[in-house]
């Protein structure tokens, strides 16, 4: 547990073990274990109200979980604040997107380098560069308001101001949620590109066979535990999965 | 009523306006971030004109000693949190700003002879004095209750709106004050005198709004304001603390109502509560623009200002009673046009 613990290749960036989420005395996770590495896309599929969205919170600090995390080789304590995490390199796409409406295209990247300006890196504009690269989309509209982008835009807006953090961890609500497919497909090669930048992806969704596709590593989340994990070819081959999430054409969700 | 006295009242009206103006930003600004409704704006009227008057008496303004204890309260506050979580390293800068800067100040005044010093380093010393009292009260009284409903921050409000007007009377006393005119220099305009001060009021209320908006338009930490004010989960999730936001909003609420007291202390006399009916005229200018528009709230405040000064003259035993029926039309219309909106769940 070295203090700056030195990038290799499939370092752990983040292991939890036996995460616990609970609204009141309902408990929405339990004993959830997970596992990323760096440079690794791991998706967690599964249907409505399984806990994907509560797992992401916790792990973002924004809801109290108890349980073992380990992120960067750090121990967490049970005090966890967002902010913290974000100077830690760890962000959130939430499902909501949570874009500043009524500010640019622009000026919604900008804030997304706001910790980086705060703790004193001042290379947003090449970030910011980089990103334009990766959805030129955004480069046309950057004078735009962000509340009149169309769905697709919005959610690479979204990826965009996460990735002006330059985080190491980066973590994805649904990226397709409300999508039409030609965009889904073109968000997910985004996604697989992102890979080869380093960055660990944990990518929530819903449509199972796009998220195995690009994924190294999947787990099956069911009424808030765990029931299937595995390598995402290993997984898309099984006939549970096949059963409840891929479908065989005709029985897709 | 003739050509003469239309000017006097309009002159009047707009200077007193520019100042809810003022106000009414500020009360747009720190309701929007930090869903506060901030009573206390007034008072820091009152302590900027007070604090100033007492300097050019050459007094020690009572104020000193509120910065030195509350800084001193929240080093006590934060120290504690500090050592039990063992992040020593933040404890230095701590209690450099919270206990050296306010203790420096305070003997600062006692060695310097403050009332004969240049008006614009006394006005310095006013700022540096009352403004660190916005950003301290948010931590103290608003920021354990950040993600209280609006009704319980209202209610604190008005609490730290009572202590300060408390404070106020212990600090500077039941009289009034009024300062010295900044300039004596006085115009003609059709035959009705335009004064220097007024001028002034009116060009540096502008030049402060102008500031505002290049700073919400151009620094990112105006655009992490409204970006607060717009999302707040978003804005977390860029690493905007609500913490910072909210002491970084109090510091500008708290220098705009200071600044405005220091401006309008030579125009009118000032006493320790006289900042309640000041703020609450920028209130209702915030009204009209529903709390939301920046725009719409400055000109309802100008509105409220030729309002004020014209049934003054008309009907001055009921001049309050106008300005403030204002609100019942606004929110009448306000209520019919715009569609209600539930509070936000946190």
């Amino acid at each position: 547990m070295s203090k700056h613990p030195h990038l290799h290749d499939h370092e752990v960036i983040l292991e939890v073990k036996n995460l616990r989420v609970a609204y009141g005395k309902v408990e929405a996770l339990h004993d959830v274990d997970l596992t990323i590495r760096r440079g690794e896309i791991v998706t967690v599929i599964g249907p409505n109200g399984a806990g994907k969205t509560t797992l992401l919170a916790s792990l973002m600090g924004l809801l109290p979980a108890t349980g073992e995390i380990v992120y960067m080789g750090h121990a967490q304590g049970r005090e966890r604040e967002v902010e913290t995490l974000v100077r830690q390199g760890m962000t959130l796409v939430p499902e909501k997107r949570e874009l500043f409406a009524e500010m640019s295209v622009e000026d919604n990247l900008l804030l997304g380098a706001f910790d980086r300006y705060r703790s004193g890196h001042r290379d947003q504009m090449e970030t910011m560069d980089e990103v334009f690269e990766l959805f030129p989309r955004l480069e046309e509209r950057r004078a735009q308001l962000a509340g009149t982008l169309s769905g697709g835009e919005r959610q690479m807006l979204a990826m965009g101001r996460a990735l002006m953090a330059k985080p190491k961890l980066l973590m994805l609500d649904e990226p397709s949620l409300g999508l039409a497919p030609l965009i889904i497909k073109e968000i997910f090669r985004i996604i697989a590109e992102l890979k080869q930048t380093g960055v660990a992806i944990l990518l929530v969704e819903q449509n199972a066979r796009a998220a195995l596709q690009i994924a190294d590593y999947g787990y099956v989340l069911e009424t808030g535990e765990v029931s299937l994990s595995g390598p995402s070819a290993e997984l898309a081959a099984d006939p549970r999965v096949i059963e409840a999430y891929l479908g065989l054409g005709h029985k897709t969700r | 009523m003739d050509l003469q006295i239309l000017l006097l009242l309009g002159q009047d009206g707009i200077t007193n306006g520019a100042i809810y103006a003022l106000l009414a930003l500020a009360l747009v600004l720190v309701f929007a971030v930090t869903r506060v409704i901030f009573i206390p704006q007034g008072e820091f009227v009152a302590y900027g004109a007070l604090t100033l008057a007492a300097l050019q008496a050459g007094k020690v303004p009572g104020t000193i000693w509120l910065l030195v204890a509350l800084g001193a309260t929240i080093a006590v506050l934060d120290g504690f949190r500090l050592l039990r979580e063992k992040r020593y390293a933040k404890l230095p800068p701590l209690l450099i700003f919270n206990v050296g800067l306010p203790l420096l100040a305070a003997a600062g005044l006692f060695a310097l002879p403050a009332g004969d010093l240049p008006l614009w380093l006394q006005v310095t010393i006013t700022m540096l004095v009352v403004v660190p009292l916005g950003p301290m009260i948010y931590r103290l009284a608003f920021q354990p209750l950040a993600s209280a409903p609006v009704l319980v921050l209202l209610i604190v409000s008005v609490a730290v709106h009572v202590a300060m007007i408390g404070l106020g009377l212990l600090f500077f006393g039941a009289e009034g004050s009024r300062t010295p005119p900044f300039t004596e220099i006085s115009f003609e305009l059709a035959g009705a005198p335009l004064q220097g001060q007024t001028v002034l009021v009116v060009v540096a209320s502008a030049a402060l709004i102008i500031g505002l908006y290049f700073f919400f338009e151009r620094t990112i930490y105006g655009k992490a304001l409204r970006a607060t004010a717009m999302n707040r989960t978003g804005a977390r999730l860029m690493g905007i603390p609500p913490a910072l936001a909210g002491k970084l909003c109090l510091t500008l609420a708290a220098a705009i109502g200071v600044f405005s007291g220091i401006l309008i202390a030579p125009i009118t006399t000032i006493y320790y509560d006289s900042g309640f009916l000041i703020g609450l005229k920028g209130f209702v200018g915030a009204i009209i623009g529903g709390l939301a528009s920046y725009p719409v709230a400055a000109l309802g405040a100008i509105l409220v200002g030729l309002l004020e000064s014209f049934s003054s003259f008309y009907a001055s035993a009921f001049k309050e009673v106008i300005v403030f029926t204002l609100i019942i039309p606004v929110l009448l219309w306000r209520s019919l046009t715009s569609r209600h909106v539930e509070e936000e769940e946190e």
